[in-house]
């Protein structure tokens, strides 16, 4: 008879089935002489062993299926220093190593290092990016910069494993600013929500007329959470040529969309809101005739145009309504109104008692003219009206009569800060600590630009000493000091390392100390890697 | 002039994840006093909570630690926070004369070195104890062939009636044959479709060493290292040895996998003779908590002896005397075979030794490509699967990375499985460790 089987699949289904149940022919067998037969299950299991031996030793290589897929694009990023390269593998450990909070600082340091990597235009070595990818998967905010610094290598990867496909999502500058890169809008037609907010975006910082084209191409069919959020990225590169679009916009279905849509023409100075607000604002402040203060006639009434221009008919603060209706007006009319019908620059204004137009000697209005008149300056991104109304550095608190008139803590000096220049920020800053420590100080340091000068470093590192010496505990200033590791001038390395040195063996300090000293060689050594 | 190492390669040295990070915290100069290196060791003293500082020593060429810390953490993370230091910022450890202490030490171990002698044996007693365990092993050798006869009877589809083989693993142990159990052990999870393949080799083996006398000696010194007897090193040092300049082709580390609650690590090393070509692969061994003590960085050269275990395939081997520590090789990747070549080089050791499950290869011009059935490595001719199994994924995407979809050279082990990769050698950079994290 002749086997028509396999003759591994006939020892396969007697061994599965048992000798027992299904005799195994051996004599049909290649090799079969070979093997003792007494025993079938013996003799099964040795002519397996054969087939199995013969099977590895006489195996062919299977042909390729086909070319591989498509390189990764090449990439003309210098490579990372030597140096540098081994800092990105210690920075990416040090965040797989774990939960601790000894490490918290490389943590810290992490996003700066890609940060300056990144501006350096330099590309990490290969090997590193998967980790790097990792990180970013784990950590949101690196992912900007992460994704940037993989380059084309990252989004070749990430084209073939899910766990990174947020790469794919991630528009860098980098990416978008390609010479060569085709303008491609099928993200914004078939992408999720974050992608084509971040590529309406980036589109609108490279081509706004094209952005808002784009965007109007499918707006009606938009949801309304949807025509919020891409009316914000309209922020970017706005101009008069928004006008129309955004004053349609006032007549959208949504309630959130037109109070965006008025916010943002009220940025656009030229604007008919603006106008129109302007008119409002003018009849509600006046300056009284003997030129001596300022008299507030709030609106009487939301009519359907102030409605229609994004004011809330009913006050959601709390406050009444018509003192809400009046800051609204006042926050949204450009602020030129002011000096060009008072004749007075902001500081003179700010000087001015406020009263009511009915009432001369009440001052109720004071506080919401000045809430407003900072609103609009962080708005506008007006730095004359911000320095005014956050006036000079600050000096100490005095009890008494002049308590009134001493600026008064608005609740947004960081957003007022964030609109001066750079240098400007920092001097405020620093003399804001000298005054009044660091209790206060965490959103004002925030908004400074990193790294902070040296004068700004000097006053944080003059006030951890003193709140050291103070018998404060550390952990009570955690955050200024997380900060402090990101963006301590490296001048002042040499005072911490005082203080360390200095601080009360094995106490809390010394060990926040030491640790800040140590964070801040670690930054100094890796930035200059990557300068080098 | 010493090579310092890459962060990687000091981090590889670590017993655990822990150490790595508290290592990384002391890699910065502000601790450390007193630092130096001659090329042949690192010292210095790093400042602790306590009032005197620690001194630690490391000598390279083992490499070997000593640190006055009282950790049981070996290396502890002064060591690896030192050998850090010295790593990335060669200014903070400048070469020196040792110091005292470091010297002292150094001294030591040396002398230490030096007297190891082998010990005299009573050769009467040791051929007894032989004669015995050999029939020990023969007859678990011959219980196991029954008991796989035994099921194949019953047929492996209904395993309902058998018990499992751990009972079997433990006979194994019993008789002296621990290799055999660990084979018994891992049929408890080896997939249906591949048990009949893992049933007959056993069966193979077990009948192999019933009859270990009448083998020829190679194929007998192969069953024997396969049931489990080991070799002292010194006995094998005692045997020929080899003497080449040596080629880290990659490293691997990896827990060792065993019934015991106390997880040792295993490292391999494979190296290729720059004289001879003859690959070899060395163990190191690690308790809990410790890292095994034999690390050599991939890409270097080390001028050394080594002796062969016998065998009639032989890899295995014991390092010897060394001539100086592991130098930088050459910036171009080993050569290599083509996957024809590499598939015809694994049929040809099985040849050989029929237990083999893989054999050390390098390949040229292979691409890693992801597919729908797993990662495959292709030369364009033909394509070998990579064994899952054996490789973490996130190594497979670093190798992705490192190719970037380009052909390279890569080192790993081929067998019937599969391809296992170990090493990337990368266009223009330094080889890249696929499993060290």
């Amino acid at each position: 008879m002749t086997i028509t089987q396999d003759p591994w699949e006939s020892l396969h289904t007697s061994a599965l089935l048992g000798t027992d149940r299904r005799p195994l022919r051996a004599a049909a067998l290649p090799f079969a002489e070979a093997v003792d037969q007494a025993d079938p299950a013996t003799a099964l299991l040795e002519l397996a062993a054969l087939a199995t031996v013969r099977r590895r030793a006489g195996a062919l290589p299977v042909p390729a299926a086909g070319p591989p897929g498509p390189a990764a694009p090449e990439d003309a990023r210098p490579e990372l220093p030597e140096p540098a390269a081994r800092r990105l593998a210690v920075l990416l450990a040090g965040r797989a190593g774990g939960s601790g909070g000894t490490l918290a600082n490389l943590a810290e340091l992490l996003p700066q290092w890609l940060a300056t990597a990144r501006a350096r235009g330099l590309r990490p070595p290969a090997a590193l990016i998967p980790g790097l990818l990792d990180a970013a998967r784990a950590r949101s905010e690196l992912r900007t910069d992460a994704v940037a610094l993989a380059g084309p290598l990252g989004r070749w990867l990430a084209e073939q494993n899910p766990d990174w496909r947020f790469v794919l999502r991630t528009t860098t500058q980098e990416a978008a600013q390609r010479p060569d890169a085709p303008v491609d809008h099928h993200l914004w037609h078939e992408g999720l929500f974050a992608e084509r907010v971040t590529h309406l975006t980036l589109l609108r910082r490279s081509d706004p007329a094209a952005g808002l084209e784009l965007l109007r191409s499918t707006w009606p069919t938009e949801r309304a959470e949807d025509r919020l959020l891409f009316l914000d990225a309209l922020q970017d590169g706005l101009s008069p040529a928004d006008e129309p679009f955004l004053e349609a916009a006032l007549g959208d279905r949504s309630k959130n969309v037109r109070a965006t849509a008025a916010e943002l023409l009220s940025t656009l100075p030229g604007s008919a809101l603006a106008r129109r607000m302007a008119e409002r604002a003018r009849a509600a402040v006046r300056l009284a005739e003997a030129g001596t203060h300022l008299l507030v006639t709030p609106p009487a009434e939301c009519d359907a145009a102030m409605q229609r221009d994004g004011i809330a008919p009913k006050s959601p603060t709390g406050r009444g309504e018509r003192a809400w209706w009046f800051g609204e007006v006042v926050a949204a009319a450009p602020l030129s109104l002011w000096p060009e019908s008072t004749g007075l620059p902001p500081e003179e204004l700010l000087a001015l008692r406020v009263g009511d137009s009915l009432d001369e000697t009440s001052s109720s209005w004071a506080d919401d003219l000045r809430e407003a008149w900072a609103r609009a300056a962080v708005r506008q991104h007006d730095a004359d009206w911000a320095r005014a109304l956050l006036g000079p550095a600050p000096v100490p608190p005095t009890r008494g009569a002049g308590r009134a008139r001493a600026p008064r803590a608005t609740g947004a000096p960081a957003k007022l800060l964030a609109v001066l220049p750079p240098g400007e920020r920092a001097a405020w800053t620093a003399a804001f600590i000298e005054v009044h420590g660091l209790g206060e100080a965490f959103q004002l340091l925030g908004a400074c630009a990193t790294p902070w000068t040296p004068p700004l470093s000097t006053a944080v590192v003059t006030a951890l000493a003193r709140a050291a010496a103070s018998g404060a505990y550390p952990w009570s200033h955690s955050g200024v000091l997380g900060m402090t590791e990101r963006a301590l001038a490296p001048e002042a390395a040499a005072a911490v390392e005082e203080l360390a040195a200095g601080a009360a063996p094995d106490s809390a300090w010394a060990e926040t100390f030491g640790r800040l000293a140590g964070t801040l060689r670690f930054r100094a050594a890796m930035l200059a890697e990557l300068a080098g | 002039m010493e090579e310092r190492w890459s962060t990687e390669h000091v981090l590889s040295l670590a017993p655990d994840a822990a150490s790595q990070k508290a290592a990384g915290k002391l890699s910065a100069p502000a601790p450390w006093s007193g630092t130096g290196t001659d090329g042949t060791a690192v010292w210095g003293e790093c400042k602790g909570s306590g009032r005197t500082p620690y001194r630690t020593v490391v000598e390279l060429a083992t490499p070997a630690y000593q640190c006055s810390c009282p950790s049981r953490k070996f290396p502890c993370k002064h060591a690896l926070g030192l050998l850090l230091l010295w790593s990335g910022t060669p200014a903070a450890v400048p070469a020196a004369e040792p110091a005292d202490w470091a010297a002292d030490w150094l001294k030591g171990r040396q002398e230490r070195a030096e007297k190891r002698t082998a010990p005299p044996a009573d050769p009467e007693a040791a051929r007894r104890r032989a004669e015995a365990r050999g029939a020990r092993v023969a007859a678990g050798a011959a219980e196991l062939r029954l008991r796989l006869a035994d099921r194949i009877r019953h047929g492996l589809a209904d395993q309902s009636t058998a018990g499992p083989w751990e009972e079997v693993a433990a006979r194994m142990v019993d008789a002296q044959a621990p290799g055999l159990a660990t084979r018994v052990r891992e049929l408890d999870t080896t997939p249906q479709e591949r048990l009949l393949e893992e049933y007959a080799m056993l069966h193979l083996l077990a009948t192999a060493a019933t009859r270990v006398d009448e083998l020829p000696p190679e194929l007998a010194a192969t069953v024997r290292a396969r049931v489990g007897y080991t070799r002292d090193s010194n006995e094998v040092l005692a045997g020929p040895t080899v003497r080449d300049r040596w080629l880290v082709l990659g490293s691997r580390t990896v827990p060792m996998e065993g019934g015991s609650d106390e997880r040792l690590t295993t490292r391999r090393v494979w190296l290729r003779g720059a004289k001879t070509g003859r690959p070899a692969l060395l163990l190191a061994f690690g308790r809990p908590g410790q890292a095994p003590d034999l690390a050599l960085p991939t890409g270097h050269l080390l001028e050394a002896e080594l002796a062969y275990h016998p065998g009639a395939r032989p890899l295995r081997a014991t390092l010897g005397d060394r001539y100086g520590a592991p130098e930088a090789g050459p910036a171009a990747p080993p050569a290599g075979l083509t996957v024809a070549e590499a598939v015809a080089g694994y049929g040809t050791a099985v040849a050989d030794d029929p237990w083999l499950e893989s054999w050390p290869t390098v390949l040229t011009g292979v691409v890693p490509v992801r597919t729908p059935d797993g990662w495959h490595l292709t030369d364009g001719h033909h394509t070998v699967p990579v064994r899952a199994s054996a490789v973490p994924e996130a190594a497979l995407w670093r190798l992705a990375a490192v190719s970037t979809g380009r052909p390279l050279t890569v080192f790993g082990e081929y067998g019937h499985q599969g391809f296992a990769p170990v090493t990337a050698w990368p266009e223009g950079h330094r080889p890249v460790g696929l499993t060290n994290s």
